[in-house]
């Protein structure tokens, strides 16, 4: 492919336009919206590869970098680039792209143009917001984004989706407006809305610490972080599957990735100060969480809880810099802490959609999502059995899937800091594996223990394809993943570079 | 072909069977499976015997070969590869060649089980894993081995996945190795802060670098590091090789099919811990507070399990527990530094162990899964290979002279004799003590299963799942699949200490994987009054655990042949002693109390007063309803269409902005 062609505005608007596109076939022509939708997803991913083809892994600079005035009066570009941070996650959204499309391909039947078109939308506004150098046009990105997946809640979701969607709405959009006071406020300090420029921005401590709360606020919900996660459970158990699989592949990895951009190095000494409250918070996730999924009958609601503890490695990761650099020679440990957290965001990414389209195989047979109404489903489905076993110990943290990867990283990464970090991190292990492997007992072994149960037929070669498509991925980065690690290595060394420059003494006060 | 290429087949051979048996299950068939598996281990059998011959004979030195980078993340190299030295190489012919003779019993003891692809598919990816465990050269793939084998362990417990007992049964010995886990991972986090590798060459020789450095993980306490690591280690073995307090899982874990109860609970996988702790020697080594901890716990092991053996009535538990015990005394060899003899024992413990598990399946399938020995009795007369095989195994267990197990178990116990570690003294009564429980739990089984009346009734008609105690046809001796691997596990489990103890305990062989200090090399010791196997056979005569032995058996002998009237009356007279020991020291039910229930209760207090009624109920909600009240008052905004809302939001935020230009 050319080098010169403007390859992120094509994985953004390629998937937006061909929405459109879908929108048009309408109602009555179904299955060319599908065959539309399939082949602009895969596109879309085609063009994503050559983003990580000729990745250059040497530098931490942007790369693929564009930049057009877009609204001058306001001092706002169409700034686009991306880094080690980015890449990864944008093939981790173009790769689910495909996925959805195939997974809903025969279990939508009404609507099927406006149900494709909003996940190829979505899809392509989430590539925006991981290429977005520009914070107003982050911040378009960063909320037209929720308006597809309102829809998709709101039309295919569940019975209580009014619910679900409100409170989606009010989470989110409370964050979110104090993260627009933050950043407007960073305009009118420095003129400027690139992203980059803030990054070197001097700010005082006070106005770092406002701005830093402001972040955690928008980013806090959105990964979620605990206490502000309780919208997530009811936002999956509503949606349709490809809903649950963009929001938790997806959708809370922004979370995630706003703290490397925007908390990190733009308030680096209020992150430094206010270390302890996100370490606080993760740790509370990992545990607090795993007990709380432990509980759950809904399998829906276990696995969203247990995205929610998941996160809390990211968080973690991403926090434990500070700690590590007062604490042990050469500040080894921070790398691995922050690199850890990005293969948790790509791993989770991979074994939680599996995890919500394997219930989806099961609620489209059974209209049913709770545990009870399931048992020894192996019997009956012996191929869907050994996929869910997989994904759930992949869930647990298995080694040689990728939920092993970054786990084992962030809790080396928190030894570095405090043991009693690695310890209560490290409790994981069992709580993981005890949430996991005891709803694998109740659903997939034991006695067939009803007619409907008795009566469910194994996945069809569209289903096997989606899962085992992931199963390889999955496989893959446990089996080897320094190609993803490789990438970030230039962009994180130089996160850590900045993030230990003191911003304030360069203000000069 | 080069030794790296023989090195990776030696793992990948079974594992492209496991992947072959399992996702081509139907291709294949029932025999293809079976060939393919047992090829691809027979393979990696010979492979590794080859290995085994080169270096013992042709002077092949240690190999740490490097297979590829897993990962490089903040200038730590974590990397895939085999350490070859003789420890490891030891122990990968022993797995394999155990493994071979699993696999073709399956093809009898599995026979008409719909699951039959899939089983062979498990222990080809167990042989692989297991494998991969003992050839690492580092702390990643060491946990990845580790885990790996508690993954095929725990399917394989659950393998008849309709059975409540069954899958419960995996799904606790998965969660309690988990908590092994959880220590070992913190072990592997400690090594990495302290020594900046995972690699064992570059921990092992700054090792003692670090001796004298303290940590205070509790304020005001001051603990030496390399303490902190062992300890953590430790418990990862504790989980893996059942010591207590996590020994539960083991005896439950023989809900699975037989030949998995030989090669996992019995021969191999349980020995994953002991083999880690020989393979941490150079940083046992450094702690004696470790040492110490490492000796009491396989104490306490040894014999409290010992004791509950002898009142088990189902045939593969008495047998688990006897496998606890066991690996107590190769706990108390480890503590005492006696690391070689630990896997001296391990190596015989693997023969005679798998064949007692096997033979034990043996009398299972021809009284038709009845593993009550209460029904069993005189089965000898009918199944003369078997008999005579288990024999052979409960001989080798007891340490009967010239045995196999005679000169592993010995070595132990003399090795504790001459420690002078704390606590070596009480471990050393300990020891003993467990010679005489042996023989009595070992003989006990013998007389009950193979000696005496039947207790069981042929009863043609009885249908399909008979009551206890009643079996449709006379029992009659297994098929050659399955008496064959007998007869070659039975022939190590004779000569392998007669001839092996010279040249491997005694002889140095595994120093060039092992690391003894001078002062704690009690292994040294004890071979100054080695003077050849026959010898230390013929002397065993005039020691105390020879009589100990004998003492065991003239009591089972009174006991369970002449005088069965004794064992009811033992039980009347101390009826606690034995209800505490029938419910096995009341620690699952301690654990249910403590652990299990409590922890759902706790989730369910966090789920629903915490979660749902303080930040639901009372935040959000809270301001939902404020929001509400606002709302009601600019109704006419309200479309109820919640794209609406976001579309609205989207034109407010702009038209904010435009305000503030204005303004500007």
């Amino acid at each position: 492919m050319a080098s010169n062609w403007p390859i992120l505005s094509i994985l953004i608007w390629l998937p937006i336009l061909g929405g459109i596109t879908v929108i048009a076939a309408g109602a009555q022509r179904a299955s060319l919206a599908r065959l539309l939708a399939l082949v602009i997803s895969i596109l879309t991913f085609v063009f994503s590869i050559s983003l990580f083809t000729s990745f250059d892994t040497t530098t931490a600079a942007m790369q693929f970098t564009e930049l057009e005035p877009w609204v001058a009066t306001f001092d706002i570009f169409y700034r686009l680039g991306v880094d080690g941070f980015s890449v990864p996650l944008i093939l981790l959204t173009t790769f689910f792209g495909v996925l959805v499309v195939i997974a809903g391909w025969e279990v939508i039947q009404d609507n099927v143009h406006q149900y494709m078109a909003a996940f190829l939308i979505m899809e392509g506004l989430m590539v925006g917001v991981f290429c977005a150098l520009d914070a107003m046009l982050f911040y378009v990105f960063f909320e037209a984004m929720l308006i597809p997946m309102f829809l998709a809640i709101g039309m295919w979701g569940g019975p209580r989706r009014v619910y679900a969607t409100i409170k989606f709405f009010l989470y989110t959009f409370l964050g979110s407006v104090f993260m627009l006071i933050g950043l407007i406020y960073l305009y009118i300090q420095s003129g400027t809305w690139s992203i980059l420029e803030w990054h070197q921005f001097p700010l005082t401590l006070e106005v770092q610490k406002w701005l830093f709360l402001g972040f955690l606020a928008a980013f806090s919900v959105k990964i979620p972080m605990w206490p502000v996660h309780t919208w997530l459970p009811d936002a999956h158990v509503e949606a349709p599957t490809g809903g649950s699989v963009v929001l938790a592949a997806i959708m809370l990895k922004i979370g995630g990735y706003g703290f490397i951009r925007f908390s990190l190095p733009i308030t680096p000494d209020a992150s430094a100060a206010l270390d302890w409250l996100i370490i606080t918070l993760s740790l509370i996730a990992v545990v607090y969480i795993g007990f709380v999924a432990l509980v759950q009958k809904d399998m829906k609601k276990l696995i969203a809880y247990s995205s929610i503890s998941h996160m809390g490695f990211v968080t973690l990761g991403l926090f434990l810099a500070f700690a590590i650099f007062q604490n042990s020679e050469g500040g080894r440990g921070a790398a691995l802490g922050v690199e850890g957290a990005m293969v948790q965001m790509i791993s989770h990414g991979f074994v939680s959609g599996a995890l919500f389209l394997c219930v989806g195989v099961l609620y489209d047979r059974l209209h049913s999502r709770m545990i009870a109404d399931y048992g020894g489903v192996a019997n009956t489905m012996p191929w869907f059995a050994s996929f869910a076993v997989l994904f759930f110990m992949a869930n647990s943290g298995l080694p040689g899937t990728s939920g092993f990867v970054g786990e084992f990283m962030v809790i080396l990464a928190a030894f570095q800091a405090n043991f009693w970090y690695a310890f209560l991190a490290a409790l994981t292990l069992i709580l993981g594996a005890a949430y996991s492997l005891w709803l694998v007992k109740r659903v997939i072994f034991g006695e067939v223990t009803n007619q409907e149960v008795a009566n469910l037929k194994d996945i069809n070669a569209r289903e096997a394809f989606v899962l085992g498509t992931i199963a390889v991925a999955v496989l893959l980065v446990g089996l080897w993943p320094q190609p993803l690690v490789e990438l970030m290595h230039a962009s994180v060394d130089q996160l850590l570079q900045h993030i230990q420059q003191p911003k304030f003494t360069v203000a000069g006060i | 072909m080069s030794l790296k290429t023989i090195l990776l087949l030696i793992p990948m051979l079974p594992l492209a069977a496991a992947v072959i048996a399992g996702l081509l299950r139907k291709q294949v068939g029932r025999a293809g499976s079976h060939w393919f598996a047992i090829l691809g281990v027979a393979a990696s059998f010979f492979l590794s015997a080859w290995v085994l011959y080169q270096q013992m004979y042709e002077g092949l030195g240690i190999q740490n070969i490097s297979v590829y980078t897993w990962m490089v993340s903040d200038g730590i190299r974590f990397e895939i590869g085999f350490l070859i030295d003789h420890l490891s190489v030891l122990m990968m012919t022993v797995v394999s060649f155990v493994s071979l003779m699993v696999h073709i019993y399956t093809i009898g003891y599995m026979a008409h089980d719909p699951g039959y692809q899939r089983f062979f598919s498990y222990i080809a990816l167990f042989t692989f894993s297991m494998l991969m465990l003992v050839m690492a050269n580092n702390f990643l793939q060491l946990f990845f081995g580790w885990e790996a084998v508690g993954l095929v362990s725990y399917l394989l417990i659950g393998f008849w996945f309709k059975r409540e007992s069954a899958i419960v049964a995996g799904l606790k010995a998965f969660l309690v190795n988990r908590v092994g886990d959880f220590g070992f991972l913190l072990g592997i986090a400690a090594v990495l802060y302290c020594f900046g590798s995972l690699d064992y060459a570059t921990v092992f020789a700054q090792s003692p670098e670090i001796a004298g450095k303290t940590v205070s993980i509790i304020p005001g306490m001051e603990w030496q590091w390399i303490t902190v690591i062992c300890i953590c280690l430790f418990i990862g073995a504790m989980g893996k090789s059942a010591q207590a307090p996590l020994h539960v899982w083991l005896p439950d874990s023989m809900e699975g099919p037989t030949p998995i109860s030989a090669l996992i609970h019995a021969a191999t996988m349980v020995t994953a811990g002991i083999f880690m702790v020989a393979r941490m020697s150079p940083l046992f080594e450094l702690s004696d507070a470790a040492l110490s901890f490492v000796m009491l716990i396989g104490l306490v092991t040894a014999v409290t399990m010992g004791l509950v053996g002898i009142v088990q009535n189902d045939i593969k538990r008495v047998i688990a527990y006897s496998t606890l015990s066991q690996l107590g005394y190769m706990t108390v060899a480890l503590g005492v530094s006696a690391y070689s003899a630990a896997i001296f024992h391990l190596m015989t413990h693997a023969f005679f162990k798998a064949l007692l598990f096997l033979a034990a399946g043996s009398v299972i399938i021809a009284l038709h899964h009845q593993q009550d020995m209460r029904y069993m009795g005189g089965l000898r007369r009918h199944m003369p290979a078997t008999w005579i095989t288990a024999w052979v195994g409960t001989l080798a267990l007891i340490g009967f002279p010239f045995m196999s197990g005679f000169y592993s178990k010995d070595a132990i116990i003399e090795a504790v004799a001459e420690s002078s570690r704390f606590g070596a003294d009480i471990a050393y009564w300990g020891v003993l003590l467990g010679v005489l429980i042996t023989s009595f739990y070992s003989f006990r089984l013998l007389y009950l299963t193979f000696h005496g009346q039947p207790r069981y009734t042929v009863d043609v008609g009885a249908g399909e799942h008979p009551p206890d105690g009643i079996v449709q046809h006379a029992p009659h001796e297994s098929p050659l699949v399955v008496t064959v691997p007998l007869i070659l596990l039975a022939i190590p489990s004779i000569v392998i200490g007669y001839f092996t103890i010279g040249p491997v305990l005694f002889g140095g062989w595994l120093s060039d994987s092992i690391t003894v200090l001078p002062q704690n090399d009690v292994v040294a010791a004890v071979g100054h009054h080695f003077h050849g196997a026959q010898a230390m056979a013929m002397h065993a005569i005039q020691t105390a655990p020879f009589w100990l032995m004998i003492g065991g058996f003239v009591l089972a002998t009174v006991i369970y042949r002449l005088r069965p009237a004794i064992a009811d009356l033992l039980q009347q007279k101390m009826p606690g002693l034995h209800r505490l020991l029938e419910n096995k020291y009341y620690i699952d039910e301690l654990y249910q109390r403590i652990f299990v229930s409590r922890i759902v209760s706790m989730g369910n207090v966090l789920w629903k007063k915490a979660d749902a009624g303080v930040i639901d109920g009372w935040m959000v909600n809270g301001s939902a309803r404020l929001v509400d009240n606002i709302a009601q008052k600019v109704r006419v905004w309200q479309s109820g269409f919640l794209f609406h809302y976001a579309f609205a939001m989207i034109v407010g935020l702009i038209g904010i902005l435009a305000i503030w230009v204005m303004l500007k």
